[in-house]
């Protein structure tokens, strides 16, 4: 019953540890970034991978899920990199950015290093800034959940990823499209840093294309938001796989600061998608969106917490999900109010649609407040499509998939498009529409 | 300035320390040994003259309770219990079965005097007007006193006595229903529970009748180390009806008291119970030292169609609560609700909410929650709402506001929701926040005072669940938040 007991090791955990073993000499850092590898491995070893007993996993269990650990992914060539990354239909032909990432490591060739840097972007290798002395500050944990599984799970292997630092007041013209890309079946444990000077404005759009085959994707993002920059990160977590997919934000804002994300899930058989939000200076903004849809065996988790740490910020939650099959939809959302956070403004709201007799969903919307001068508030709904908007449609002779399709898209779209980031809208409607095509 | 005098005088009435309850009866009591073993609960259930089997039942849960470990998820901080610290047993040596109000010892009656449960009273008004009697069942410690409209229950054909009689006189009906809703080893309070319950009511309402008066029990907690552990049983069988009311106040004492009570209801096919509480144990003085540990598992079970059960609780005492009444809604069409409003003021930590679990087709739940909380204190809703793959149709609404008065509490929700079931429809909102500038500046532009007006606002903010409660309680629930309240602004 105690979650801190020893535990029995099951296979995948003992294959964690054997491919620490035998990957450990490659895996590049300092000193003091094998020091944390250990520790945070030293986590995996004594208390297993994150598990429903483990409040945070209690809806998605990882261990129960991850019946073995495949090797990390072996260093990839220029050619087969290239064939993956323009056979690839993310954005179409959104006019964009792209920065590449292969196997955990970055891939300048293939990125448009050059234009970036002459708008003021400087795009290099997150491994390289492992080798420095005080490298420890590049693999940071989440100040509210230090001692999560899948974040430690990613410091132990990290191979690396990419760091992207936007010079203060430039405002990007194009979105970036941060590609991460599989080029040979294998686990992935990847870091990237994507930080905004004062002032600066910025639309990331998160990508993974390839096939990991079993080995299991681990990307940790680190936004760092200076005083009045403006943050926007679209994350597509698509495609079909077998392995699970971990994703993990960890986004610490200045003053007069603006983010906003987009967590769009569809598709993978495990689907972790986690947000840590820190408010570090007064008078910010966060508005937080996920859009998951799951059949078949599917898992999507949405979970976010947000710390309202400094008075006077707003944050603003909205998730939308849509279940099919046997699929489970997970939403776990936090909002904290830390004592003399006066003035905070925070709004989360979850909503579910469930298509089929057996899909489930578990809605935990949280509320945290320790200052009395706030506005919260939460909602929380779940149920299935509206009979009378469906007969309604069905009477105006539009066929009943066809007005399910519609009814989907519009309770799905909400969250698109008060996103409001037109790039993106169009194209991922038409994914909205695809996913309900193939099931 | 009398105005002025009168506010001083007011405020200095309600100040935390000088608890209105907070006073110690001089009554000889007898003890059993200190500490949780084997021998105590043979003393026990001995000294209660229970039958073998109940003497084996105890002892199983104790042995299962030894295994348990204390659990720690609750968002509450408090010393670890020492259990073997307490006295299981205590009785006012005095009583042996009186047959009248006039065999209590006076002091006893006193007691309940100070306490305002006009037990006398009630005798007097019973010839006066018969349809607002209320029976009580009163406990002093552990053992019942006094009960009265015993006979005229009997003859509705209700049971109503104490569990410890119900063991000895309906061994069938306990054995079939004792541990069928709260099992033994449901969690570790209840199993604690299991072992050592100490006395607690017993209520079997018929098929097809409909109580013919509200049923209501006083509990007090009176002799010093004496953690008690009530035991309550209601069965409502086929078509039957009973609205049973719970209320609580505890004398001051500076050694923290644990109270573990378990309460069970059963609800047959079209049955209906309405449980209610108002619950105004010793918080602790201002500096949070001493204070009620109140440790409590409430559930009711829907087991019959179209059945109902209804909790309706008002929390505005002990230093640290800990409890969430729940319905398991098995029957088809069956129904449940949670109205509640828990106030938290100086130290108290309150960790409260409810479970819908939705087993049947066609159920249904209801929950209002209004959290208050001022001074020092920490108040969260902890609920869960879950529709099981049969449970088609089920629908739940849930609502739990939460209002902070001052900037050194804090409340917090932590809503489960999940849903096995598409055409499960459930709903939820919270809010949380402060009473607005507005409101207050609105008020005091009307002349009232700041206290006033802060009254005034939060019984609107209460108003849903007050008007849930039995007439009886509802008066007495509205000034006992105010009292609760008072002192936390300005």
């Amino acid at each position: 019953m105690n979650a801190n007991a020893p535990i029995q090791k099951t296979q995948a955990e003992s294959d964690l540890l054997s491919r620490f073993e035998t990957t450990r000499a490659e895996l590049p850092g300092s000193v003091t970034v094998t020091a944390l590898r250990e520790a945070a491995l030293g986590q995996i070893r004594d208390r297993g991978l994150p598990h429903r007993r483990v409040e945070e996993y209690k809806y998605s269990d990882l261990r129960a899920f991850m019946k073995s650990a495949a090797p990390l992914a072996a260093a990839t060539d220029l050619a087969a990199t290239k064939a993956v990354v323009e056979s690839a239909e993310t954005f179409g032909d959104l006019d964009r950015y792209r920065v590449v990432v292969a196997n955990g490591v970055f891939q300048p060739e293939l990125s448009d290093v050059d234009q970036l840097l002459a708008e003021g972007v400087s795009v290099f290798s997150f491994a390289d800034t492992l080798d420095d002395a005080d490298a420890s500050q590049m693999l940071k944990t989440p100040k509210t959940g230090p001692e999560d599984g899948v974040v430690a799970l990613n410091t132990a292997f990290v191979r690396g990823g990419v760091v992207i630092a936007v010079k203060s007041g430039v405002e990007v013209s194009k979105p970036i499209e941060l590609v991460q890309v599989a080029t040979s079946a294998g686990a992935q444990a990847v870091r990237n840093a994507v930080t905004l000077g004062e002032g600066a404005k910025l639309h990331l759009l998160e990508t993974f294309v390839g096939d990991t085959g079993a080995g299991e994707l681990n990307t940790v993002f680190d936004y760092n938001v200076s005083d009045k920059a403006s943050l926007a990160a679209t994350r597509l977590m698509t495609g079909k796989t077998e392995a699970a997919r971990l994703f993990t934000s960890i986004a610490t804002l200045g003053a007069e600061a603006e983010f906003k994300s987009l967590g769009f899930i569809a598709g993978p058989r495990f689907t972790r998608n986690q947000q840590f939000v820190n408010f570090a200076g007064e008078n910010s903004e966060a508005n937080i969106y996920g859009v998951s849809m799951a059949g078949g065996e599917d898992l999507a988790d949405q979970t976010l917490i947000v710390d309202h740490a400094v008075p006077h910020c707003n944050s603003r939650e909205f998730f939308k999900t849509v279940l099919d099959g046997r699929a489970k939809g997970v939403y776990q959302g936090r909002i904290n109010v830390a004592p003399h956070a006066q003035k905070t403004d925070g709004e989360m709201m979850t909503q579910a649609l469930l298509l089929s007799e057996d899909a489930e969903m578990a809605n935990k919307p949280e509320l945290e407040i320790f200052a009395d001068d706030v506005i919260c508030a939460h909602g929380a709904t779940s149920g299935q499509i509206d009979e009378d908007l469906l007969f309604y449609l069905r009477a105006r002779g539009i066929p009943e998939d066809e007005a399910k399709t519609l009814l989907v898209l519009a309770f799905l779209s909400e969250a698109i498009e008060e996103y409001d980031e037109e790039d993106v809208t169009e194209g991922l409607e038409t994914r909205v529409r695809d996913w309900l095509a193939s099931h | 300035m009398p105005a002025v005098q009168e506010t001083i005088d007011r405020v200095k009435a309600i100040d935390v320390d000088q608890y209105k309850y907070g006073f110690v009866t001089d009554i000889e009591s007898e003890k059993g040994a200190k500490g949780l073993s084997e021998e105590t609960i043979r003393f026990l259930s001995a000294k209660k003259n229970e039958p073998e089997w109940m003497t084996e039942w105890r002892l199983d849960a104790l042995r299962r309770f030894q295994q348990m470990e204390e659990p720690s998820w609750a968002r509450v901080s408090y010393p670890k219990i020492d259990f073997d610290d307490l006295y299981y047993w205590a009785a006012p040596k005095s009583v042996e079965g009186p047959k009248s109000l006039d065999e209590v010892d006076p002091e006893l009656l006193a007691t309940y005097e100070k306490l305002g449960i006009p037990l006398a009273e009630q005798e007097i008004l019973a010839g006066v007007e018969p349809k607002n009697r209320v029976a009580v069942d009163a406990v002093f410690d552990s053992v019942s006193v006094v009960t009265t409209f015993k006979e005229e229950l009997k003859k509705a054909g209700v049971i109503f006595c104490s569990i410890s009689e119900a063991v000895r006189e309906y061994p069938d009906l306990v054995k079939k229903y004792l541990g069928s809703v709260v099992p033994v080893t449901d969690n570790y309070y209840a199993t604690l529970n299991s072992a050592v319950f100490s006395d607690g009511s017993f209520v079997y309402v018929p098929e097809g009748v409909r109580c013919p008066m509200e049923l209501s029990t006083y509990f007090r907690i009176n002799e010093q180390n004496t953690g008690q552990f009530e035991r309550t049983l209601i069965i409502a069988d086929k078509g039957a009806y009973v609205s049973y009311l719970e209320g609580c106040t505890a004398p001051q004492r500076d050694e923290n008291q644990l109270h573990a009570a378990v309460v069970e209801l059963v609800a047959l096919d079209d049955a209906e119970i309405k449980y209610s509480t108002v619950q105004n144990w010793f918080p602790g003085d201002k500096n949070g030292k001493g204070g009620i540990y109140n440790f409590v598992t409430k559930r009711g079970d829907c087991r019959g169609r179209n059945s109902k059960i209804s909790w309706t609780q008002v929390e505005t005492g002990s230093a640290i609560t800990w409890k969430y009444p729940s319905c398991i809604l098995r029957g088809e069409n069956s129904r449940g609700e949670f109205y509640s409003i828990a106030v938290s003021n100086g130290y108290q930590q309150i960790d409260s909410g409810t479970k819908m679990i939705h087993l049947g087709k066609n159920t249904s739940s209801r929950v209002i929650s209004k959290g208050i909380s001022a001074g020092k204190s920490e108040n969260t809703y902890r609920g869960l709402i879950s529709a099981h793959r049969k449970a088609s149709n089920a629908r739940n609404f849930t609502q739990c506001d939460s209002l902070l008065i001052g900037q050194d509490c804090g409340a917090h929700t932590v809503p489960y929701i999940e849903s096995k079931n598409a055409s499960a429809q459930f709903e939820h909102e919270a809010t949380t926040s402060k009473i607005s500038d507005d409101q207050m500046f609105y008020c005091q532009q009307r002349g009232m005072s700041e206290e006033e007006a802060v009254a005034l606002i939060v019984n609107g903010f209460v108003k849903d669940v007050i008007q849930q409660l039995p007439m009886e309680f509802a008066v007495e629930a509205q000034k006992l938040i105010s009292i609760s309240l008072e002192g936390s602004v300005g």
